[in-house]
């Protein structure tokens, strides 16, 4: 028997890379070849785009699909963590933290969730959940000698590992309710009680790493602790991975059980949409708000994943690749900034930014703005089309959880924003040259509006998607 | 005498629930740690009952995959946990609760 | 010019205030200056030559199709500009006045450190306007209306240092998002109703009065929803509240975004979707109308009582937006665009003549501290007497010619709301002549060195002095009505029936009543006691005081026990009362998040219990 690896070439280019810079980091002793290392798995990464956006469509066996969401949400992933090396890059070199770990790390954790997403099996999704989260722990916890970024490390893990034990669970139920782990056996199976409590616990676990309501506690005091191009990196990733598999799991694979799951999967989008936005308000601390922003935004996604149709799948893969940019970007702003040694994280410490630099305050007006879904911005297209989805699929009261949500939401963004243009700037607050940041700070803000004036492109793009659906 | 699969069916709900509560109950983080393995190994015990009730593989295939992935926590929540104990000198939960509100 | 320029009329300010807000330190302030008036001068040049060719082309709307924007399945939205009599108007109103404004604001913000920022806001908020009105379809129109909206908050809020401007920012924003959030929802209903934002399209799947659709009870909860989409931006009963606080800001500010523009939005909306609200049934009749009655009449009393002159003007305001309700909500939707006009001349005049006063008298804006301001200011003079006699409906300046039409229809359709219209006229006349009195008459208690302004507001001020006075001629009958001419296409024959000269002769008489009432009970710079009324009037009715009763302390007696431990300190008590509820339910999330590992880990199993518990319930 023979097996035609080369659907897997780009998981393989990404996990070589990991292994390489891996390596490379314990015989590289000067900055300057660290560079180059970080230049070699950042050109690794665009090769395995490449090897993406080339690949068409094909199986791996039957653990493994290489169609239309793999690919789209494996593209979306890949950028991700070149936006995470590019917001990396120059932070670390500045707070003493530049060892070539993180990269490898980062470079995993892309490998795991370009497998979640593309996984025809249960057992098979489980181990590349594992494969993103772990470098994840440890990315964390990246700032070793901060008593913060030990706790969120420490508190990512315990939790992190006890909600994959609760999917494992679920996978267990699953298999003795189908004999079988494969999404194929699944996809006709009837909808026994066993099977919907496994299928609950899979989509607790996947909830946990979107951090969807209530099981996304973590994730404020995660992304508060931990670094912040590991944030920024980390809290768009998981979502990618953990979505993308969501939406395998329920609209592709399971159709026929829609009844079944959906006010399920509405309802956890309805409270995760309330609960996120109105956390978020009182937040003082940015990196807290974000992550409050970031657990809304798992409502948000949600939405198009309990919707069940084409629209919504394809929505939610627009999202995606939406919040990517917005999101890298709204986290990036923070890796320019520094308070008297330690990071500026707090709301009051972007005032003034305007005036120092009106480049980087523009950027950070503009995430904001499309987080919280003016037009024309990505963000206002995305749950534009995500409302509609909801519409479509007969889930009115969630478009307007959605409408109203947004709308309170814009209470503190905007109050960011607006800081970055009220002086005069903090005292203590300091602001660092990052010129690969920059890069990638760009390119975040520049798609962020690309998406949102011209949306046709990534439109079509994600609505190749659609078609997977039976 | 043979035991029917639905024991071994109870015995992994008992233990996956030991476990559950344990992450509830316990404070130190190792023994919370240990919780989780409990979980995992009952997960473990659940598969291989399911293969020998379907007479297919998988479920035991499962089992070393799992067997791995639990290997792999071990080592990186040690570290974290070896770590955080160098510094603080202390392993209870409760009391690493800076990130909060 | 034909429609190909229609893009230009909104790139050009758009440029204006790219220019001013990358490289406003560099230009100078002359430079800035120049940029920005002349970016709007320019949009209102080609606007008036596309306008002009307009009539050539027959009514017929032109699309201009930028690029495709968003599409769902068979949905389709583009970024489109779209040519008509409405838009052309609304065009011509927002870059001429604008125009005008922006050059009054060259002398009176020159002392301004923010100058630059400033005519960038001011710049961008123009091209949004354009953006707004030239819109061909629900989505666009929904873009310039969020970002009018942004403007809007910026400028009221743009001497942010003073508490009272970041407070009044602060509740403008709130009470928008609760008209936004209705308006979203009303977009959202529309398309799932008609499958198209396109307003071609929905004219052409509701005109003749909706067909199949007419009264549909999801048309009629559209047309709700963006009537209340509309209140919000438009400052009516009973989301008003936010435009008096809204005088925080520099006043030629309030005078075009917050008189004579950006207020006048709801108004647009509604004549935008005219068919649709025709083909709603009753919602016109039963909602429109009263609402725009009432509205006008509460807010004209209020103003009788204002000592703050620009507030006397913002409840002027929200008054005459009623009157613009009214008379859509009785079929005169030419009336109400007619009025939409001459009212942008003459509020933007009030305003900046008012800021003329403040100017002269370093921010003096109080009633009682004013007076004998003629000998002194005679240009600012003229220009407030012309303004508030044409408010108040006096022939043969604009506001009669406008407001005589409103009536005619009004009487042609409600006798009821007629006669709540005649009544308002008299208090406006009234509330006018006594602004006018109070500020301008009697003694003077102002040091003797207040002169008029400069020349760059003495000219925008003389510009629209005349056309205040002769720019109702553009809808009067005997110069062929031009505008009418214009509009009937838009909104059929309503309004476009001569009055009788008995209804003439009463609305005149009406307004002169109130002028001459006004005149004598003020003579002399004197203050009747409107005794216990007064009181009433003066406490804006007490609808305020009634959200305070009726929503902001239920909300806090909710709140208190939703969050009794969370610390109530530093909540802002001008915030409306949802926005405190929202607040306090944040804390009260807040307290969930206690940092405890086993806690979370516990959240999580709840969770699953609870998905444990739907299946075997279900």
């Amino acid at each position: 028997m023979t097996v035609d690896l080369r659907p897997l070439a780009p998981e393989v280019v990404v996990a070589a890379a990991a292994l390489l810079a891996l390596l490379a980091d314990v015989f590289t002793r000067t900055s300057r070849a660290r560079a180059v290392w970080w230049l070699v798995a950042l050109v690794a990464l665009g090769w395995a785009a490449g090897a993406v956006w080339t690949a068409g469509e094909g199986a791996f066996g039957v653990l493994y699909a290489r169609d239309g969401l793999a690919n789209a949400l494996q593209l979306v992933g890949l950028a991700v963590a070149a936006g995470g090396m590019l917001l990396a890059r120059d932070y670390l070199a500045r707070v003493g933290l530049d060892r070539g770990e993180y990269y490898a790390l980062v470079l995993l954790s892309t490998v795991g969730a370009m497998l979640m997403v593309a996984s025809q099996d249960l057992l098979f999704l489980f181990v590349a959940l594992e494969t993103l989260s772990v470098p994840l722990y440890v990315l964390a916890g990246f700032a070793r000698d901060s008593h913060r970024s030990q706790e969120a490390s420490l508190k990512y893990f315990l939790l992190g590992s006890f909600a994959s034990a609760l999917l494992l669970y679920g996978v267990a139920l699953v298999y003795g309710a189908t004999g079988s782990t494969g999404l194929a056996r699944l996809a006709g199976a009837e909808g026994s009680f066993p099977l919907l409590v496994g299928l609950g616990l899979v989509v607790v676990g996947l909830g946990f790493k979107a951090a969807v309501v209530p099981f996304h506690a973590w994730a404020p005091d995660v992304y508060e602790g931990a670094p912040v191009p590991a944030v920024a990196f980390m809290s768009v990733l998981a979502k990618v991975g953990a979505v993308g598999a969501l939406v395998r799991l329920l609209p592709l694979t399971l159709p026929h059980l829609l009844p079944a799951w959906q006010p399920l999967l509405a309802a956890l989008s309805a409270a995760t949409m309330v609960v996120g936005n109105l956390a978020a308000l009182r937040q003082t601390n940015l990196k807290r708000m974000l992550a409050y922003s970031s657990v809304s935004h798992a409502g948000y996604l949600l939405v198009g994943v309990a919707a069940g149709n084409g629209t919504g799948v394809w929505s939610a893969v627009y999202y995606l690749a939406a919040y990517a940019a917005m999101n890298l970007g709204a986290f990036g702003v923070l890796t320019f900034l520094e308070r008297a040694g330690v990071e500026a994280d707090e709301v009051e410490d972007l005032r003034g930014l305007a005036d120092r630099s009106p480049a980087l305050a523009a950027a950070f007006a503009v995430f904001m703005a499309s987080l919280t879904g003016l037009p024309p911005t990505a963000g206002f297209v995305g749950k534009f089309y995500l409302f509609m989805a909801a519409l479509q699929g007969g889930l009115l009261w969630l478009a307007v959880v959605g409408v109203i949500t947004s709308v309170v939401s814009v209470a503190y963004y905007l109050r960011a924003a607006y800081a970055a243009y009220l002086g005069p700037g903090r005292a203590g607050v300091r602001l660092h040259p990052g010129p690969w940041a920059g890069v990638g700070l760009g390119v975040s803000a520049a798609a962020t509006l690309l998406f949102g004036v011209l949306p046709g492109p990534l439109t079509t793009w994600a609505q190749r998607v659609a078609a997977l659906l039976r | 005498m043979t035991v029917p699969a639905s024991a071994y069916l109870l015995l992994s709900a008992a233990l996956f629930t030991l476990g559950t509560v344990g992450v509830l109950v316990r404070r130190t983080a190792l023994i919370l740690f240990m919780s989780i393995e409990l979980m995992l190994n009952a997960v473990n015990l659940a598969f291989v009952t399911l293969s020998r009730v379907h007479a297919n593989l998988d479920g035991q295939l499962a089992v070393f995959f799992v067997l791995v992935v639990a290997a792999v926590e071990v080592v990186v929540g040690l570290s974290i946990l070896v770590h955080i104990f160098r510094s603080r000198d202390t392993v209870d939960v409760d009391e690493v609760d800076l990130l909060r509100g | 010019m034909d429609a190909r320029a229609v893009p230009w009329i909104v790139a050009l300010p758009l440029a204006g205030a790219v220019a001013n807000g990358l490289w406003g330190g560099r230009l100078g302030r002359r430079g800035v200056s120049l940029v920005a008036c002349l970016a709007v001068l320019a949009a209102f040049l080609v606007s008036a030559g596309a306008a002009r060719d307009l009539a050539a082309a027959g009514p017929s709307p032109q699309v201009v199709r930028l690029f495709d924007w968003v599409a769902v399945g068979e949905f389709r939205a583009s970024a489109a500009l779209q040519w008509d009599p409405l838009s052309a108007l609304l065009a011509l109103v927002v870059t001429g006045v604008g125009f005008l404004i922006h050059v009054y604001s060259v002398g009176y913000m020159a002392d301004d450190p923010d100058y630059s920022r400033y005519f960038t806001y001011l710049n961008l908020f123009v091209a949004s306007m354009l953006v707004l009105v030239l819109g061909a379809n629900l989505l666009v129109l929904f873009v310039g209306w969020e970002l009018v909206g942004l403007c809007s908050y910026l400028l009221i809020g743009f001497w942010f240092e003073r508490p009272a401007a970041a407070a009044a920012g602060r509740k403008a924003f709130v009470v928008n998002r609760l008209g936004d959030a209705a308006f979203v929802l009303g977009i959202l209903s529309v398309w799932a109703l008609l499958g198209t934002l396109e307003f071609r399209e929905i004219w052409r799947l509701l005109g003749d009065g909706g067909g199949a659709l007419r009264g549909h009870p999801g048309l009629v909860a559209a047309s709700l929803l963006l009537f209340a989409g509309a209140t919000g931006k438009s400052a009516q009963l009973p989301l008003y509240v936010w435009l008096p606080d809204a005088m925080e800001g520099p006043t030629p500010v309030s005078a075009l975004i917050h008189a004579a523009t950006m207020v006048t939005a709801g108004v647009f909306l509604v004549g935008r979707l005219w068919p649709l609200f025709e083909a709603a049934g009753p919602v016109l009749g039963a909602v429109v109308a009263p609402v725009g009655a009432a509205t006008a009449l509460f807010a004209a009393t209020v103003a009788v009582t204002q000592y703050d002159l620009k507030r006397v003007l913002a409840y002027s305001t929200i008054s005459q937006l009623g009157y613009m309700f009214l008379a859509l909500g009785v079929g005169g939707g030419g009336a109400a665009f007619f009025h939409l006009t001459t009212h942008a001349f003459f509020k933007a005049l009030l305003f900046l003549a008012a800021g003329s006063v403040m100017h002269a008298l370093h921010g003096q804006i109080d009633l009682r501290h004013l007076g004998g301001l003629r000998r002194y200011m005679p240009l600012t003079f003229l220009g407030f007497v012309v303004g508030a006699l044409s408010l108040a409906g006096i022939p043969p300046l604009s506001g009669f010619w406008s407001k005589e039409e409103i009536l005619h229809a009004a009487r042609a359709h409600a006798v009821g709301v007629w006669a709540v219209a005649l009544v308002t006229s008299f208090v406006t006349a009234y509330y006018a002549t006594r602004a006018a009195v109070l500020a301008f008459f009697g003694e003077a208690h102002q040091p003797a060195h207040a002169h008029d302004p400069p020349p760059a507001m003495a000219w925008p001020m003389a510009g629209l002095v005349v056309l205040s006075a002769v720019g109702g001629f553009v809808g009067a009958g005997w110069a062929a009505a031009p505008l009418h001419a214009l509009l009937q296409p838009v909104f059929g024959e309503h309004g476009k029936a001569a009055a009788g000269s008995g209804e003439v002769v009463l609305a005149v008489s009406v307004a002169v009543a109130g002028v001459l009432a006004g005149w004598w009970a003020h003579r002399g710079r004197r203050e009747p006691d409107l005794g216990p009324v007064g009181r009433v009037l003066a406490a804006g009715w007490g609808v305020e005081a009634l959200y305070d009763r009726a929503l902001v302390r239920p909300a806090k007696a909710f709140s208190r026990l939703l969050a009794e431990r969370v610390d109530a300190g530093g909540i802002d008590r001008t915030a409306s009362a949802l926005a405190e509820a929202v607040v306090r339910a944040a804390s009260a999330v807040r307290t969930w998040q206690t940092g405890n590992v086993r806690q979370y880990a516990a959240g999580v199993l709840a969770g699953a219990v609870v998905l444990f518990a739907y299946w075997v319930l279900r």
